[in-house]
């Protein structure tokens, strides 16, 4: 036996040679298209919108005014999206507060109530339902879902019509935020309800246990554990659902009635989205209003981005990696 | 350092005028801030088998896997002292570890044969990944799994999937697979742990084999396997701390009269 | 301990699940929800609230009575358990109801038009008011197609080199690289679109197939890498050491060990990828507008898809138009479920 001092770690070189250096070049360069699709992405939107945020300044977010001029200068162009910004996120939310309780309640069904054998089905099921293309939830929306939709909202406008948000100026409840707002809620439901159930899967089994030893009930164990537990998982899929309605085209674009106004009356057949702003403008715009429709399309990738990486951050944090 | 290798090395290297094939100097190991293994030096004389014993936990694989440079896979683990491979140090800067283990093969606990290949693609596997010339694949192909003992079991489906075959012979073609690209050591990381006693005996039986032409070292917490396998053996122990070298000789010193106390209460199954 | 029990005959033993509800409690609970079924229709039939939404409302309501009845002389803990199992079932079937709505509307509205010709003719001799039998969405799923293969073929070896570059390289932007994919995944397609017609679209001055492909992979690309990551992921450490420790660099162990070994799963990544892409209508609306007549010519002008054919004839809104619609939607999520399937098949194939 000996007691030799413990020396310092050697420095060990890995060497990669010709080859595996090329290679381990070409898969960071593919690994890093990813970072410049994104940069680029952001870099062109801007450049091209950048006239008009020279020209509007901040009132291109905060105005309501989207005028094609008429050329010869006697109606000038005036684009601003404030009114689709709040429509955005007006739809977005009432998706999200839609789709919120739905998903918790549904993953947590899934993971505690659901039988064994339908809860395969259902798995599936949702897992297809998430695949189901966008187009097609607002196909539905505006066919099959509209005649609902509009039944519930003049129930909703009978009783609760005193309060501002669902009073209406127009006895015309078709193509609303709030019908909008439902079938935007039942396409992220598969998103939020995915992370959540992911998440309460994950919470650690002999904690439950020791729920139910103590003589507690199914609920009394849900609440107690598996609710504060998945709570910022479920929080991050919630935003991550939100990132997905705050930029929803089509659905958005069948199921709204674009109109430049402030409108926080839900119930109304008015409002819009910069997403569906773009769609339908797109078409037949001038020059300059291209330039207008690529600098909204710059905000909403902004907002959508800080959405998402907000989102991703959350969840990357509470499903740590195996 | 050097007294070290004195110290601990002295009972192999004086054996005999045998080649030393492999040979370490005052190796330590670490994983992250975890000190792992401290001062090791052992000497391995070419074309024996060497047995490397001692309770769970001692940095007994650590150690071997610093023999072809697997170690540095892990993440945060470091290093100190030198492994020299023909008087070479395979740990200097201008040395490529890939063909440190072209020469140093490695086989592993668990069995795992590649699972996307056939059973002769398997052994071929060496040759193809290190990018090797060679002819008479098919002669390959049957030294190597002949040598591994596997020839006669599988020689009617070589087609057949590496998978398919049980653990025993899944670790026999593994042994074969290392055997194809010609190593001059065979590191052996308890390879039979992992299987039933059937295929064990016919390990060693391979193992025995083996050491006519290279050099074997194996870690293996059963003393009785040592005792039939190998011609050295070398003892670590850990207090708690990092592992280290308590005595080194020859297999049937190492049974029958250890120079350590330790050295006989383990071999005696008193702890570990 | 006796070994007497090998010499008596014993009665075969039999696995038994006491804690599973018995008959007679089974029976008690479906009845009971037939009853509330039934009360709630009644309450529909005699009160304002119609359909089959106002149904479920009080079948809710019937059923939260019942469980408060049925725990009223229990404690608060078991009324809370009973009430709770109700909330959250009614939740659940409030989140499957509206999918299901869509399979079986789009169903029922799109088999209408499956017509032979709806696969083997365009819509260049036809408008949209004619006759189902006449006219078909040929162009529009070849269109989709040639779209959709011009993305995979872009996306897949990128999505493929991101994932080995997370779990073989693992370089010093691992992180970073990880969360700029998850956060492309949240671009919105419209805007994917957008950066489509202010780059390529501009520049070659002209709507085609390609640059509707060129959108529609920025959208692909981190669904791929990321399925792609997970799939390498399941690889086991012990095939990378064994690929080592017989002498391979690494390129040669990514590309003949490790990467072989997931080839099924790396499918699964691409099919998952175009499920996700296939449906896309915003991007197209922007890139590959649409058209009428088949065409091959991925850089030569507008061509449909079946996502603008289902827009567009939507959008046209007469009765044959809208049927239309509906088959192109039917196509569409036949295409989707079956590449799910496809995607499930093969992701099972390489967990050993």
């Amino acid at each position: 036996m000996t007691t030799t001092e413990t020396p310092t770690p050697r420095e060990v070189t890995v060497i990669f040679n010709r080859e595996d250096r090329i290679f381990r070049g070409v898969v960071t360069g593919g690994a890093l298209t990813s970072l410049v699709v994104l940069g680029l992405i952001g870099l062109f939107l801007f450049m091209r919108g950048a006239q008009i945020f020279g020209d509007k300044g901040i009132r291109f977010i905060t105005g309501t005014n989207w005028t094609a001029g008429s050329g010869d200068g006697v109606i000038p162009d005036d684009f601003s999206i404030g009114a689709m910004l709040v429509g955005t996120i007006i739809v977005s939310l009432i998706a999200l507060v839609i789709a919120l309780p739905l998903s918790v309640g549904g993953a947590l069904y899934l993971e505690f109530y659901a039988p064994q054998k339908v809860r395969g089905i259902l798995v599936t099921l949702l897992d297809l339902a998430a695949s189901i293309p966008s187009l097609i939830f607002g196909l539905w929306g505006i066919q099959v879902f509209t005649s609902f939709g509009e039944r519930w909202a003049v129930l909703i406008n009978d009783w609760l019509g005193w309060i501002p948000i669902f009073s209406v100026e127009f006895d015309n409840f078709g193509r609303s935020p709030f019908i909008a707002g439902c079938v935007l809620g039942s396409l992220i439901v598969p998103i939020t309800t995915s992370v959540a159930r992911e998440v309460y899967s994950r919470t650690p089994r002999d904690l439950v246990d020791t729920c139910y030893a103590l003589g507690g009930s199914k609920w009394g164990a849900i609440r107690a554990v598996v609710i504060p537990y998945g709570k910022s998982g479920v929080i991050g899929g919630a935003m991550l659902g939100l990132g997905r309605a705050l930029g929803e085209t089509v659905a958005v674009y069948l199921l709204l009635n674009l109109v430049f106004r402030y409108n926080f009356r839900i119930l109304e057949s008015e409002g819009g989205n910069v997403a569906s702003l773009i769609a339908t403008k797109f078409g037949e715009a001038t020059e300059y209003e291209l330039k207008a429709l690529v600098a909204a399309g710059f905000v909403l990738f902004l907002l959508t981005l800080v959405v998402n990486m907000t989102a991703t951050t959350i969840v990357q944090k509470t499903t740590p990696r195996a | 350092m050097t007294e070290s290798i004195t110290e601990t090395g002295r009972s192999v290297t004086a054996e005999a005028s045998v080649v030393a094939g492999l040979e370490t100097r005052g190796v330590h190991a670490w994983f992250g801030k975890h000190h792992a293994l401290r001062d090791i030096s052992l000497t391995f004389p070419a074309r024996t088998v060497t047995g490397i014993i001692g309770p769970s936990g001692c940095g007994k694989s650590t150690f071997i896997r610093l023999l072809n440079r697997m170690h540095e896979f892990i993440p945060g683990a470091a290093m100190a002292g030198s492994v020299l491979l023909h008087g070479q140090d395979i740990y200097e800067p201008t040395v490529d570890a890939a063909e440190v283990r072209l020469k140093v093969g490695m086989v592993f606990q668990k069995p795992n044969p590649f699972p996307a290949m056939t059973i002769r693609e398997n052994v071929l596997s060496g040759i193809k990944l290190a990018h090797l010339k060679r002819q008479n694949h098919d002669d390959i192909v049957e030294q190597c799994l002949t040598r591994a003992g596997l020839w006669k079991e599988v020689k009617d489906r070589l087609t057949a999937s590496g998978g398919s075959l049980s653990g025993g012979q899944q670790q026999r073609l593994c042994i074969a697979r290392s055997l194809a690209v010609e190593p001059e050591v065979l590191l052996m990381d308890e390879p039979c742990s992992a299987l039933d006693p059937g295929s064990t005996l016919r390990i060693e039986e391979t193992i025995k084999e083996l050491a006519e032409k290279i050099t074997v070292i194996i870690v293996t917490h059963n003393m009785q396997q040592a005792s039939r396998v190998s011609d050295y053996c070398a003892f670590f122990l850990t207090d708690g701390g990092p592992g280290y070298l308590v005595e080194a000789d020859a297999t049937r010193k190492i049974f029958t009269n250890p120079s350590d106390p330790r050295t006989a209460d383990y071999v005696q199954g008193k702890f570990g | 301990m006796s070994a007497t029990t090998t010499q008596e005959p014993v009665a075969e033993v039999r696995p038994q699940t006491p804690w599973s509800a018995s008959r007679s409690v089974r029976a008690k609970s479906g009845g009971t929800l037939l009853l509330s079924g039934l009360l709630a229709a009644t309450i529909v039939l005699f009160t304002g609230a119609a359909g089959i939404d106002g149904w479920a409302v009080m079948f809710l309501g019937v059923s939260l009575l019942v469980a408060l009845l049925r725990t009223a002389r229990v404690g608060g803990k078991e009324r809370r358990d009973a009430v709770m199992r109700v909330v959250i079932t009614a939740a659940a079937v409030a989140s499957f109801t509206p999918w299901l709505s869509i399979f079986g509307s789009v169903l029922l509205k799109g088999w209408p038009g499956i017509h032979i010709n709806f696969f083997t003719q365009d819509m260049r001799t036809t408008v949209p008011d004619d006759f189902l039998e006449f006219g078909g969405a040929l162009h529009a799923i070849v269109g989709s197609i040639l779209m959709v293969t011009i993305a995979s073929v872009i996306t897949l070896p990128l999505g493929i080199l991101s994932g080995v570059y997370l779990t073989e390289v693992r370089g010093r932007l691992t992180f970073l690289v990880r969360f700029v994919v998850q956060s492309m995944s949240g671009v919105p397609s419209i805007v994917a679109g957008l950066f489509i017609y202010t780059t390529w679209v501009t520049a070659t001055e002209s709507f085609s197939a390609f640059a509707g492909a060129l959108a529609l992979a920025v959208l692909m690309l981190p669904t791929v890498a990321r399925t792609a990551e997970e799939v390498l992921k399941l690889v086991p450490e012990d095939l990378r050491a064994a690929g080592y420790a017989l002498g391979a660099r690494q390129w040669r162990t990514a590309l003949m060990v490790v990467i072989p070994t997931v080839r099924s799963g790396l499918t699964t990544a691409a099919i998952l990828g175009i499920a996700r892409v296939i449906g896309e209508t915003a991007p197209l609306l922007l890139t590959s507008l649409s058209n009428s007549a088949l065409r091959f010519h991925p850089f030569d002008g507008p061509i449909a898809s079946l996502p603008t054919y289902v827009f567009g004839y939507l959008q046209i809104g007469t009765e044959y138009a809208i049927a239309r619609a509906w088959s192109g939607s039917l196509v569409l999520l036949v295409i989707v479920f079956i590449l799910f399937t496809l995607a499930r098949r093969f992701g099972g194939k390489d967990k050993r």
